[in-house]
């Protein structure tokens, strides 16, 4: 076995976002993170879009980012701390929309180590120095420069290290333009790992350390090191320095150490000063919590600064210094607004607040003002005896504020995001639809959501219209070139035309020129100012003045077809003759002298529009009905000639020439295609060689079951093709390369570009009698998302086999369940305190709910209704159960009525794993799935994290064992029981009398039911442990699954073993036979092994297109959707993994890992070829294309045609 | 081996050591190597953003939390060490 990954949807989860100039123009961008990709995103200063502008895979993992600016620069550039052992600084190229790596230095070892820099980044706030540091011991210093051209230049590394520290937070000083200097938050461990006692340990010191680098003599000093609050998390800049211009200083300079409950303004030879972090007054707050914040970002505006701080329950704190100089007066603290919890908070000069989320979708909010008048109480060091130092160690009297809706910040845009997917289901539930949905159980706590993923573009309706009758076409036109918006509608019906002007109002015009007692077959806004209407028997040229001029059919001949340009009409007449008009320079249609005869009914025309700066466009493609497609050059040379001819499998339906920029084909110009819509749905994308007009590189691709016809759009002001067959789909460049996307959208039977001043970019279209205006706001995503809320973090969900209702388990960890906390509220208002049911009742999608100390759980089952996108049913679990494993079975012994077993456990506490008492809640289903009657709970030792249906019975892997459960009338009933798992048994798949249990970190066993001795055996297992968080049967011997550190793998059985243990009627052979390797009696061999990069959550057996062939999709925790391809033949393999083995030389990783390195990253990768690389193909530059394509003995264009055909048929993205 | 090869090969192994924490040598304890095993983990937790992400989501915690414990908890990962019995 051989395949091919493929992503469909790369990770949507932000791990860090930082803000600058990079691409040198006055607006700010935002670079982001992805985990394995670097996104650069533009917000829209005046709508507040958030628009991603590059996306790039780097092959590595990303764990640090940081801008700086040389000093007097206009450009920031990115700096990535990576696994890759380098550093590397990028340049956002703005001409050629891409990320330029300036320098790549190696300093360590690759991979994601304790001593080797990359965690951690600062840079220098005046761009002169650089300090990445590892988690544990090292941290190296870079010297930025300029050379004498002006060129960014990096120094050797100066060492700062420091043996036995562990290191939290480093950050760069902002000390003007004296020497650069960091601060470091580290712990020493060398006396804590000496001493017995422990003693040292409890007096182990946090230390902020300042490390000077001294220019002069090129080395770091460690120049001052202080204890701190040993529970320091981050460290924050405070701005300082002296501006050049006067003496004034920019502010006192130093860091804010935020430490759990406060937070302390430090500095060298300064009086520090501190605050409480303001607590919500929640009656259900856990008094025992510390608080302490996760993100942080300080703003500099003129004159002034202020920070913005997260806790995290996602409040922001507003922190303002005081100060005189140098000297600070008082640090203030108060209450700003509550967003969600983020990563990383970026600040924008436009008055923009980016929140990277930690878990679902990202937000840019705008500031309506900063806080500074309001009620909110405030705290300040001066109110604390000593600023708040009296003493250290003990902590300041508690500080409460009550959060509220948002006040000084509106939200503005969104940015879809699947972090985290948790469970994936892959199936067709929906009517009208040809390919299967990915229900994905994505989020966190309250804000958690089942979202339906459909393929296909978002299309936004702004109109819609009943009309009188069916129409079969409609245009839009505008009456004079320069125009900035469409003026007419033009609607054609069988016996009439429609003419429509767009003002105000919609509304039918009559004295347009145009007839419209016959059906129209082209519009035309032709010259500076005239309009054209082809109809079947003639032309009507109407001029600005109305006067029309008409140049008509001959007798007993109609027009079949025409097609039309600025400057050029073709039609074909039912004689099957061409003819073909040209406008002259006074405005004059003139006819050709001669007329061409085609021999066979023409079916559909097509030109291109007029070339920029040209007279007119040089070919005419004619589809005939003897399936064939014939170029017809318009050059005044050799007029009318045949240029080439291709022929078709069925007659065409629809012929489009449309001029496109495809990176792929062509970096600079615009290539010019030929599409051709079949009568059987398919399409076909051809290449016009401009030079002798011959047709190359035809890929072809099934749109649906009706004929196809082709309609030349605008999309974004680039040229688009929509394709109309029974799906609409979408042909449009998005960020150079060409897409090819369905319309999530009622079937289309015509469209046409629609511009008006409320919708300058939108499309308009027939679909029965109703006229639709609508546009695509979202370009480029693939996957149309719909969210259904839910209560808490999903864990697992499965479907009905008969009712289609999904059944879904939610918990949450360190949350008081619903009962639990109205219990505790009524006990409180009982002992007679004051509950402030405004904050109690808070929305806890915005503000989440109150952390309860661990053990505690809050958990729900829910009954959704996929089609309909909305929850049927909940019911809250109680006596602190949360659910852990879901299961649908049908009991042999209820005449295989179905039942739902849902495996659930009290007072669960995590490492180590314990509960009180595990259960198995047995339902039956009542109301046609809609409720569920709870028939009995029967108690478990353990947690029951994986159940599952099996021969009539259940499956339950309960803790470490694995048992089969039987029903009976109080409690299921346990029939036989095998125990020799090492860890917690976490997944189960079946077929047959075999049941393959996926162990948490023993990777996968193979066991057998033999019923006739009711035993269960294990006879197989894996050679390696493997932390598995998936699993999902290939066939009878295979299983492929995912673990915990990003890996996926498959492993089969060897079809010998599997024959033996099936023949084997009592399953006396394996219980006797000797374990091998201190285990199973036989090994699986592992045939396939990959590294994603993230956490497989779910993984499926599945066809994504109709007809298409089986593929493995996974889903992954950060919000990545792949699939594993099996490739058909050798050649395929043969031909890809040569293609991989060249692109890996092109070293394209951004941040300098080696690829082979990255895909085997934990085992070396076996059998699986990186699609996502291979694709990179399209964007490398033309030389190196046709390089790689001699090699591989084919053309560039053989190559992107045959990784678009792997795409498409396995996936149809 | 020759003596100063032997000189040689200690000297540079015990740069080595001083180099490359973590490193293991013939007298390394039970408790050092398990100290370096944990430590080598949580580096490697919070290292890695999905093991983070997937920590945090199972706890019901922030992840800048886990974060900060996981590294907190780097500075005496299996308790204090066993006595020396001299």
């Amino acid at each position: 076995m051989h395949l091919y990954n493929l992503t469909l949807q790369p990770p949507t989860a932000i791990t860090q976002a930082i803000v600058g100039n990079f691409s040198g123009a006055r607006q700010q961008e935002i670079i982001v993170s992805r985990g394995t990709r670097l996104e650069l995103l533009r917000p829209d200063v005046q709508t507040g879009k958030v628009s991603t502008v590059i996306a790039s895979d780097v092959f590595g993992s990303i764990r640090s980012l940081a801008a700086f600016r040389l000093t007097g620069g206009t450009k920031d550039y990115a700096i990535v701390g990576s696994d890759s052992g380098r550093i590397v600084i990028l340049d956002y190229d703005p001409k050629t929309s891409s990320f330029v790596k300036i320098h790549q230095e190696t300093y360590g070892k690759s991979g994601a180590r304790r001593i080797v820099p990359g965690q951690y980044l600062a840079a220098d706030p005046k761009g002169r120095a650089v300090m990445i540091s590892a988690v544990e011991k090292a941290k190296l210093v870079y010297i930025l420069n300029r050379d004498a051209a002006a060129n960014l230049t990096i120094s050797s590394p100066l060492e700062a290290h420091k043996n036995n520290a562990i290191i939290h937070h480093i950050i760069g000083l902002d000390v003007g333009f004296e020497n650069p200097t960091f601060a470091a938050l580290e712990v020493d461990y060398t006396e804590s790992d000496q001493d017995p006692t422990g003693e040292a340990f409890n007096n182990a010191e946090k230390l902020l350390t300042y490390y000077e680098l001294d220019l002069g003599l090129n080395h770091v000093v460690r120049k001052w090191s202080e204890p701190t609050d040993p529970r320091a998390n981050l460290l924050v800049q405070v701005p300082g320095g002296q501006l050049a211009s006067s003496d004034r200083y920019d502010g006192p300079s130093g860091v804010l150490v935020c430490c759990e409950d406060h937070i302390i303004y430090r500095h060298m030879d300064a009086p520090q000063h501190r605050v409480p972090i303001p607590r919500r007054r929640h009656p259900l707050e856990d008094p025992e919590r510390g608080l302490i914040i996760t993100a942080a970002v300080m703003h500099k505006m003129k004159g002034a600064f202020f920070f913005l701080l997260q806790s995290e329950e996602g409040d922001l704190y507003k922190v303002t210094i005081e100060h005189d100089e140098q000297d600070v007066k008082a640090v203030k603290i108060k209450y700003f607004d509550t967003v969600p919890v983020a990563i990383s908070l970026c600040i924008l000069k436009s008055g923009f607040l980016f929140v990277a989320s930690e878990f679902g979708n990202h937000y840019l909010y705008q500031f309506q003002k900063l806080g500074d008048d309001d009620n909110e109480p405030e705290f300040s060091s001066i109110d604390y005896p000593n600023y708040g130092m009296a003493d250290p160690t003990l902590p300041l009297p508690r500080a409460y504020f009550r959060p509220r809706a948002l006040d000084n910040l509106t939200l503005v845009d969104e940015l879809e995001s699947l972090d985290p997917i948790l469970d994936s289901k892959v199936l067709n539930v929906l009517p009208n639809s040809d390919s299967p949905q990915i229900f994905s159980a994505c989020g966190r706590g309250a804000r958690s959501t089942l979202r339906t993923l459909r393929h296909g573009l978002e299309v936004e309706e702004v109109v819609s219209s009943d009309l009188p009758g069916i129409p079969n076409a409609v245009w839009t036109t505008k009456l004079k070139e320069e125009d900035e918006h469409d003026s007419y509608i033009i609607l054609s019906f069988v016996n009439g035309t429609l003419v429509l002007s767009i003002g105000e109002t919609i509304e039918e015009v009559q004295d347009t020129g145009f007839l419209s007692s016959a059906p129209t077959l082209a519009v035309q806004q032709i010259g500076a100012d005239a309009l054209l209407q082809v109809h079947p028997h003639g032309i009507r040229h109407v001029l600005s003045d109305r006067r029309v001029n008409e140049w008509r059919v001959p007798q007993g001949k109609t027009i079949v077809s025409a097609t039309t340009n600025k400057r050029q009409v073709v039609v074909a007449l039912s004689s099957a003759e061409l003819v073909y008009f040209e406008l002259d320079l006074d405005g004059q249609l003139n006819e050709y002298q001669d007329r061409k005869a085609m021999g066979s009914t023409v079916l559909a025309l097509s030109i291109a529009e007029v070339p920029e700066g040209r007279q007119r466009t040089p070919f005419l493609a004619v589809g005939c009905e003897d399936q064939t497609v014939r170029i017809i050059s318009l050059d005044p040379e050799s007029t009318l000639e045949t240029i080439s001819l291709q022929a078709l499998t069925a007659p065409p339906s629809s012929i489009c020439i449309a001029d496109m920029l495809d990176a792929g084909i062509n970096k600079t110009q615009l290539t010019t295609f030929v599409n051709i819509g079949l009568q059987n749905g398919v399409l076909l994308r051809t290449v016009l060689d401009p030079v002798n007009g011959q047709l190359t590189d035809t890929r072809t691709r099934f749109l649906g079951t009706r004929p196809i016809k082709l309609v030349r759009v605008m999309v974004q002001k680039n040229p688009g093709i929509l394709a109309l067959s029974s799906r609409s789909w979408l042909n449009y460049t998005y960020q150079n390369l060409m897409h090819f996307t369905p319309l999530i959208f009622e079937n289309l039977d015509y469209a046409w570009s629609f511009s008006a001043e409320l919708c300058p970019e939108g499309l308009i279209g027939i679909s029965g009698s109703v006229l639709r205006i609508f546009q695509i706001p979202r370009l480029g995503t693939k996957l149309k998302q719909d969210s259904i809320p839910l209560s808490y973090t999903p864990r697992k969900f499965i479907t009905h086999p008969h009712n289609g209702y999904f059944y879904l388990i939610e918990g949450d960890h360190r949350v008081m369940g619903e009962a639990a906390s109205k219990q505790q509220l009524e006990k409180l208002r009982q002992e007679g305190k004051m509950i402030d049911d405004e904050v109690v009742d808070l929305p806890p999608e915005q503000f989440g709910r109150p952390k309860a100390p661990a053990g505690t759980w809050g958990s729900a089952i829910r009954v959704i209704d996929p089609v309909e996108g909305k929850t049927v049913n909940v019911l809250h679990l109680d006596n602190n159960e949360a659910a852990f494993s879901i299961a649908v079975v049908p009991f042999a012994a209820r005449n295989n009525e179905l039942h739902l077993v849902v495996g659930t456990a009290q007072d669960t506490f995590l490492a180590p794993r314990s509960c009180t008492s595990g259960f198995l809640r047995t339902y039956s289903f009542t109301d046609e799935g809609r409720g569920l009657e709870l028939l009995h709970k029967t108690e478990t030792n353990d947690v029951p994290l994986a159940v599952l249906a099996f021969q009539g019975r259940l499956v339950a892997g309960v803790g470490k064992s694995l048992r089969l459960y039987d029903m009976g009338k109080k409690k299921l009933l346990r029939k036989v029981e095998n125990k020799t798992f090492s860890s917690a048994i976490v997944t189960l798949n079946t077929q047959g009398s075999r049941i393959l249990v996926g162990d948490m970190q023993e990777s996968v066993f193979y066991a057998v039911y033999k019923a006739p001795e009711n035993r269960l055996l294990v006879f197989a297992d894996d050679s390696q442990p493997r932390w598995i968080s998936s699993a999902a049967m290939v066939d009878y011997n295979t299983v492929v699954a995912g673990d915990r550190f990003g890996n996926v793998f498959v492993n089969r059985l060897d079809a010998k073993v599997s024959d033996q243990v099936d023949d084997d009627p009592t399953g006396a052979g394996i219980l006797h036979e000797k374990g091998l390797l201190a285990g199973a009696p036989h090994k699986t061999q592992m045939i396939a092994h990959f590294h994603v990069g993230d956490i497989v959550t779910a993984i499926h057996k599945v066809s994504m297109v109709a007809g298409g062939r089986e593929v493995l999709l996974y889903t992954g925790l950060h919000g990545t959707i792949g699939i594993l391809v099996p490739f058909v033949s050798k050649e395929d393999v043969d031909f890809i993994s040569t293609l991989e083995q060249h692109m890996r030389t092109e070293q394209i990783s951004l941040v300098g890992r080696d690829h082979l390195a990255w895909r085997g990253y934990y085992v070396p990768v076996k059998a699986v070829v990186d699609g996502d690389l291979c694709e990179m193909y399209a964007r490398l530059p033309a030389n190196k294309q046709s390089a790689i394509a001699n090699e591989l003995d084919r053309t560039v264009g053989e190559v992107l045609k045959k990784l678009e055909q792997l795409r498409v048929t396995a996936s149809g993205f | 081996m020759s003596s100063e090869l032997r000189y040689t090969a200690n000297t540079q192994l015990e740069h080595l050591h001083a180099r490359y924490t973590g490193t293991g040598h013939a007298d390394l304890t039970k408790y050092e190597w398990l100290t370096h095993q944990h430590r080598d983990t949580l580096a490697s937790i919070v290292g890695h953003p999905p093991l983070i992400s997937y920590l945090a989501i199972a706890d019901g915690e922030a992840i800048g939390r886990v974060k900060f414990e996981m590294t907190e908890r780097m500075l005496q990962p299996c308790g204090p060490p066993p006595p020396k019995d001299e």
